[in-house]
């Protein structure tokens, strides 16, 4: 009786369609809204993420998040090297600085400045050049969208170009020099990325009594990170996170102190009520439809038990032929903008969200129709 | 009124002994015994009597028609017949089970095993091919489809629509669709069939020629019909006649004599 089940329902084409296309539509929406948001706020601890090498990132207590540049002293870099347990701790420099382009352009950068001697905390992967090149003077690295799109600039010739290696930049009008392209993760500010050894990045920024924005520390074998941190806490006085807990940190800042959740979370509600209302509504229809076809059912002899199977079996199989599609039309997009602008990201987890918020449609829309089939008289076959 | 008939006039009721006796005298030869049925339904204007205690015998093998005015309580009558309604009082006898005495499960069991339907609207499932309707009850009895689809062509080639059988019932004429409906009420070798007003939606050849295939058809397997119609011109297909009016049955004829040739 299910494939007769089946039959029914794929066979009334325009009601299946209906259903069909209100489960995608609510799919797409509770999968593809989802993911751009959690595409969004990856990006906004993309850079510590970045940073793969050291354990812990000790900062002001001060600081919320990765952009917030709230310096210490620099004495505070002897203090962290000298609490037990650190096997080596660097300087991390981080701020935004005005760049004049070839072309005598203003942009700002998002400048990082590594550590001299280690050239902890470079781009990920290197293009062109290599991460030694920033020993050269006034050597630069920049991220490549940077380079390729924000930081383009106009040649003599009056034709646009990128920024290449090789070309000379004003940072703070002092001289830099690009020597390699690097690629970093995209970042939530999507400030051109620029690096550069931290001796050279504090004297690109303006000057201060204070400089080091961050240290980064590795932990002895041995040594539990998130124990560490807390001793650095309790002898410096500073903040000291992990990498993940800064993470969670930079996270709980964008997440509290914008209405990116509430935005997408409305989104992503409309998504759910208008699927629930299109595939409600259709389904409601079809069961109502074929009343007379399960009262001939059931005058036959087939029990309500079956007859409820039947209408969960047609709300399922709906919903889930609505779900593949709508999810597949989202990992289409999320492959489509992949290495663009866009952000998305599309984890399991996320699968079974909009799973569940599918399933709930369903079930929503067979108890539409399970309760008309079990408020059905049988004996309406006989009434013309 | 004839004792085959066994109807009381206004279904007058009757002391419980001289029902039993008459019972078990005729009960193997009976398809449907029902007594005292009395049957009410609330309306805005108020209850409404449908049935006043009916008695009525089926006999085995018959083709009976219940005819009379709208409203007169016949389909609520073979609704109870065919056990998808209950009667407020009384008890039908319907192939020797009393089937209000069975649990919901029988009850269904019995139905989709032991009776037909056929309907003035035909309702078949517009999206099951001919073949696939008129195999359901046999897949409702448990028989897997491939099976029933034999069975389904088998009966769909004594109607005269073997031709038809992967067409959607759509595409067919009101009368094969009806043909139809009769393959399918007989697919499952039922020992009674009930049909409502089977020809109302046909005219009048067409009408002649599936009373005339359906009757054929029952004799052949020895079925019992039960037929409410206000058609009188396949009044000469019954073997017998029952006249209701005011939720009673008011007259009966035995139409050998009208009957046409076989």
């Amino acid at each position: 009786m299910m494939a007769i089940a089946l039959q029914m329902m794929f066979g009334d084409r325009g009601k299946f369609f209906g259903m069909v296309i209100g489960i995608t539509f609510a799919a797409l929406i509770m999968t593809q809204q989802p993911s751009i948001f959690l595409g969004l706020i990856t990006r906004t601890y993309a850079a510590i993420q970045d940073v793969t090498l050291p354990d812990i990132w000790v900062m002001d207590p001060g600081v919320q998040y990765i952009e917030e540049s709230k310096p210490m002293r620099d004495t505070d870099l002897i203090r962290v090297r000298g609490v037990t347990g650190v096997a080596w701790a660097v300087p991390h420099f981080k701020s935004i600085i005005n760049a004049r382009l070839p072309d005598g352009s203003t942009k700002a950068v998002n400048l990082t400045g590594l550590d001299d001697a280690t050239l902890v905390g470079g781009p990920p992967r290197m293009l062109e050049g290599s991460l030694a090149d920033l020993r050269r003077a006034d050597g630069v690295i920049f991220d490549r969208d940077a380079a390729e799109e924000r930081l383009r600039w106009r040649g003599q010739d009056g034709r646009e170009r990128p920024l290449a290696v090789g070309d000379e930049i004003e940072i703070n009008d002092r001289r830099a020099v690009v020597v390699g392209i690097g690629e970093a993760s995209r970042d939530f500010v999507l400030v051109p990325k620029a690096f550069t050894t931290y001796s050279r990045a504090v004297t690109y920024a303006p000057p201060q009594r204070r400089q080091l924005t961050y240290i980064l520390v590795e932990a002895r074998p041995g040594v539990d990170p998130p124990e560490l941190a807390r001793r650095i806490q309790a002898d410096t006085g500073l903040r000291a996170l992990t990498g993940a807990d800064f993470e969670a940190e930079t996270l709980r800042y964008w997440l509290e102190n914008t209405g990116i959740p509430i935005n997408f979370g409305i989104s992503v509600t409309l998504g759910f009520l208008v699927g629930t209302a299109v595939a409600g509504q259709s389904f409601f229809n079809f069961v109502r439809e074929n009343l007379s076809h399960y009262a001939v059912l059931k005058a036959m002899g087939l029990g309500s038990g079956t007859l409820v199977r039947m209408v969960l079996v047609q709300a399922f199989v709906v919903g889930a032929i609505g779900y593949g599609i709508g999810v597949g039309i989202a990992a289409v997009f999320g492959t489509l903008v992949t290495d663009s602008v866009l952000s998305f990201y599309m984890p399991l987890q996320l699968l079974a969200f909009s799973g569940v918020g599918v399933l709930l449609i369903v079930t929503l829309s067979a108890l539409l129709g399970v309760r008309q089939v079990l408020q059905l008289d049988p004996v309406v076959v006989f009434r013309s | 009124m004839t004792a085959s008939a066994a109807v009381a006039p206004g279904g007058a009721p009757k002391a419980d002994g001289e029902r039993n006796a008459r019972d078990g005298a005729a009960e193997g030869a009976i398809a449907v015994r029902c007594r005292d049925l009395a049957k009410s339904f609330a309306s805005a204007a108020g209850t409404v009597r449908a049935l006043r205690g009916i008695d009525l015998d089926v006999p085995r093998g018959s083709i009976t028609m219940l005819v009379g005015p709208s409203g007169c309580g016949k389909t609520t009558l073979i609704s109870i017949v065919a056990g998808i309604l209950a009667a407020d009082s009384g008890h039908c006898i319907i192939l020797g089970t009393e089937v209000s005495t069975l649990s919901t499960g029988r009850q269904l069991a019995f139905r989709a095993k032991n009776i037909g339907f056929i309907f003035q609207q035909f309702h078949l499932l517009p999206t099951l091919t001919v073949g696939e309707n008129v195999a359901v009850p046999r897949v409702i009895n448990g028989e897997t489809r491939t099976a029933a689809g034999i069975a389904a062509a088998a009966v769909l080639a004594r109607v005269g629509l073997a031709h038809r059988v992967d067409d959607a019932p759509g595409v067919l004429s009101g009368g094969e669709q009806q043909r139809v409906a009769i393959a399918r009420a007989l697919v499952h070798a039922p020992a009674l069939v009930v049909c409502d007003e089977p020809t109302s939606a046909l005219d009048h050849d067409t009408g002649q020629h599936i009373l005339e295939l359906l009757r054929q058809m029952v004799r052949e397997r020895g079925t019992t019909v039960l037929i409410v119609t206000h058609d009188n011109r396949i009044f000469p297909f019954a073997d017998r006649i029952l006249r209701m009016d005011d939720g009673r049955i008011t007259g009966i004829e035995v139409a050998v004599a009208e009957r046409p040739a076989p």
